[in-house]
């Protein structure tokens, strides 16, 4: 590995935003009355209730159990009663089923797991056994099981391990804050899942942007073997495949995972978690997120529980002082428009960000004048213009074949386009009817 | 002179020969025709709409003659347009009862809450943005997929709001698949009267999003006295195609919402503004 990190092909850079919010230490939320736990907040299947209504429950104790191998169970964010299994609007704006707890205040841990203090002897199974019974995820957006990332299938061997604290999202913070104030962890992290892997080492990625993150981890790296490697700012660094480039030189071809380059990425905010179920027999119950935006009065950085409607988490950040237009979940690039303040904080929830009006601009998409600049910035390489034009035409074969299952919908093209076309939205329609007609075809 | 002779005569030799092996290879590689699927082909309505499932009308025409599809299987045949198919193949038709489209929302824009929605208008696109910027989840989107998928004009969209003309529907189904939020389903056309609600939230939580929602307060439901022309469905009265109510039922029943509307008078506008 060389020190200086490979620059990965295209990319964008957009107001980053995050003075806003990275000076602000995290804060502990107050315990609220009731949380509304979303059933499923992982990529894969939805976990199975073991809970019912009138249930009386400690802080920690299992909701759901893992609903298949790529699933992971849900834990309880406080003691209480289970009030009703109700539904609660979700993130893409459908309402989805939740868990409903009343808090009983005394906010007291059951007795979910034994600590695992002596981790560096014990049988990486066990270790990875825990992980998942903690119900941990990808928690830098994508909620994907991290165990099953901690599982190559036979033949695959791993030689990497890259922990992703990029956190290229404009306005975003939380991994920033974390990677400061919890560095012993995050590296502590880091050496757990490379004693899962079999690993000696690992790596940490993490953006340029952030001096004062790299000094603290670099400070503690050592200790574990772990090492830092700082990258240049581009949007969208901390991309799993454009890290693994930057990071080892490996391309992951189209289709294919990390694990077919022998790498695997975990988010900073995934170690913690980790070392919390692991070192501390926690489950994941909560995490950090940035509430930020121009209209929020007092922007920050808290330890949300999950089942945290996101209207008392802006309550809890001040409120607003201006109309906000638009509420995303996630950062500017990437995350998603909200109908609602009903919402809860989920695993994944790695921001809530307010937009005011003034700062929104409602352009109208124009005909692409095939400038080419959507190509030049695209990180995957693929072409976003001829492909919106293949979806527009609801020509998904055509898109198909243009490779636009590689797009990991990052937005650059769209950030780009001096059309304002909606570039982003024309893919992620492109592979939702692809996924569909595949799934036809089984 | 000569060589004209030559030209004419070599020229001629050559078309004899060739038209000669042209006739022989046409006999020996003969296909027999089934001239019957021609045709059924003639009898059928000729929309190539694939709503029976076959790669437009010619290919179906060949799964009837083949007894694989029957002719009642074309959606936009008529009665005595498949009356008169099986009369020319000589088999027994069966009963067909026409089906209509019918979009179970009524929430135009006038009448229901929505944000500001800039991107592509495409409801299957529309929909991947909070559920498709409508205050309601169950709601029609009206970015018109459905009119879209058409290929008789049938559909309208009108205030944001997809309007099915029942008289110009002839049922081939591909507006149903068009729909993100599963709102259009196939009635018996002689039915007039349809709940124009999907949504399966309480009341209230209806009512705060739309003006039109059946709030299930069963005055429809009381009005059709002991016949059960209307089902109970949690906060939701749907109608029962099985027993379709008569057109008087909407007076009757007085709905407060206008979500019991026939779909003759909908398509007509006639209830546009009936809600202050």
């Amino acid at each position: 590995m060389s020190d200086k990190p490979r620059k990965f092909k295209g990319g964008v850079h957009p107001k980053d935003s995050k003075a806003l919010t990275e000076s602000k230490p995290i804060q502990d939320a107050p315990l609220l009355d009731s949380y509304k736990v979303i059933m499923h907040q992982n990529i894969g299947a939805p976990p199975e209730l073991v809970v019912k209504k009138g249930d009386k429950v400690k802080k920690g104790d299992l909701l759901a159990k893992a609903g298949g191998f790529v699933s992971v169970p849900l834990h309880a964010p406080t003691s209480g009663t289970i009030k009703a299994i109700d539904k609660c609007p979700g993130p893409t704006g459908i309402a989805v089923p939740a868990i409903e707890i009343t808090a009983d205040g005394e906010d007291e841990w059951g007795s979910p797991f034994d600590p695992i203090a002596d981790w560096k002897s014990a049988d990486p199974s066990e270790l990875k056994q825990r992980v998942w019974d903690a119900g941990i995820v990808g928690m830098g957006g994508a909620g994907f099981p991290a165990h099953v990332k901690l599982s190559p299938p036979e033949g695959k061997t791993i030689d990497t391990l890259i922990l992703n604290g990029a956190e290229c999202e404009p306005y975003l913070t939380a991994d920033h804050r974390i990677m400061l104030e919890h560095a012993e962890d995050v590296v502590c992290g880091a050496a757990i899942i490379a004693r899962i892997l079999g690993l000696e080492t690992a790596v940490i990625g993490v953006e340029e942007n952030k001096p004062d993150a790299i000094a603290q981890l670099k400070e503690i790296a050592g200790k574990y073997k772990v090492t830092v490697q700082p990258l240049p700012v581009n949007y969208p660094q901390g991309a799993e495949k454009q890290l693994i480039y930057a990071i080892t030189g490996r391309e992951v071809p189209i289709g294919k995972l990390p694990m077919d380059v022998h790498c695997v990425v975990q988010n900073v905010a995934s170690a913690v978690a980790i070392v919390e179920a692991v070192v501390r027999g926690r489950p994941s119950i909560d995490r950090v997120t940035t509430v930020t935006g121009k209209p929020v009065v007092n922007p920050g950085n808290w330890r949300f529980r999950t089942g945290t409607p996101i209207e008392k988490a802006l309550e809890l950040a001040g409120g607003v002082n201006a109309q906000p237009a638009k509420l995303l979940l996630g950062g500017p690039m990437m995350g998603i428009a909200q109908s609602s303040l009903g919402v809860t904080v989920m695993k994944n929830t790695s921001g809530i960000l307010l937009i005011a009006a003034d700062e929104v601009s409602l352009y109208t998409s124009e005909p692409c004048i095939r400038c080419g600049r959507c190509v030049e910035v695209c990180p995957m390489g693929i072409l976003p213009a001829t492909i919106s034009q293949a979806v527009e035409n609801k020509r998904f074969d055509w898109a198909e074949e243009l490779n636009v299952m590689a797009c990991i919908e990052c937005g650059s093209c769209s950030y780009i386009c001096p059309s304002h076309r909606p570039l982003n939205q024309h893919f992620k329609r492109g592979k939702i009817e692809i996924q569909a007609q595949l799934r036809k075809k089984k | 002179m000569n060589v004209a002779l030559i030209a004419i005569v070599s020229a001629g030799a050559l078309g004899l020969v060739l038209g000669v092996v042209i006739g022989l290879v046409a006999k020996a590689f003969y296909v027999e025709v089934d001239e019957r699927v021609e045709g059924v082909e003639e009898r059928l309505p000729g929309a190539n709409c694939g709503g029976c499932g076959f790669a437009g009308c010619a290919d179906f025409a060949k799964a009837v003659v083949d007894e694989r599809a029957t002719p009642g299987e074309c959606p936009v045949a008529a009665p005595e347009d498949v009356s008169n198919i099986a009369d020319y193949l000589g088999i027994v038709a069966e009963e067909k009862e026409k089906k209509v489209a019918v979009v179970r929302c009524a929430g135009d824009c006038a009448n229901t809450v929505r944000s500001l929605y800039n991107g592509v208008r495409d409801c299957r696109s529309a929909v991947l943005v909070a559920g498709g910027a409508k205050g309601c989840d169950y709601g029609c989107l009206g970015f018109g997929s459905c009119a879209d998928a058409c290929p008789f004009g049938a559909i309208e969209i009108r205030d944001g709001l997809a309007v099915v003309h029942p008289e110009l529907c002839v049922g081939c189904e591909n507006c149903v698949a068009a729909c993100p939020k599963d709102l259009i389903i196939m009635v018996p056309a002689a039915a007039d009267v349809h709940v124009y609600c999907n949504s399966s939230e309480k009341g209230a939580a209806k009512r705060k999003v739309c003006k039109t929602a059946c709030i299930a307060c069963r005055k429809c439901v009381k009005a059709s006295g002991e016949e059960d022309h209307m089902l109970v469905d949690g906060f939701l009265i749907r109608t029962n195609y099985e027993n379709p109510p008569p057109p008087e039922l909407v007076e009757a029943s007085a709905c407060p919402t206008t979500a019991l509307r026939q779909a003759t008078k909908h398509a007509a506008g006639a209830y546009e503004g009936a809600l202050k």
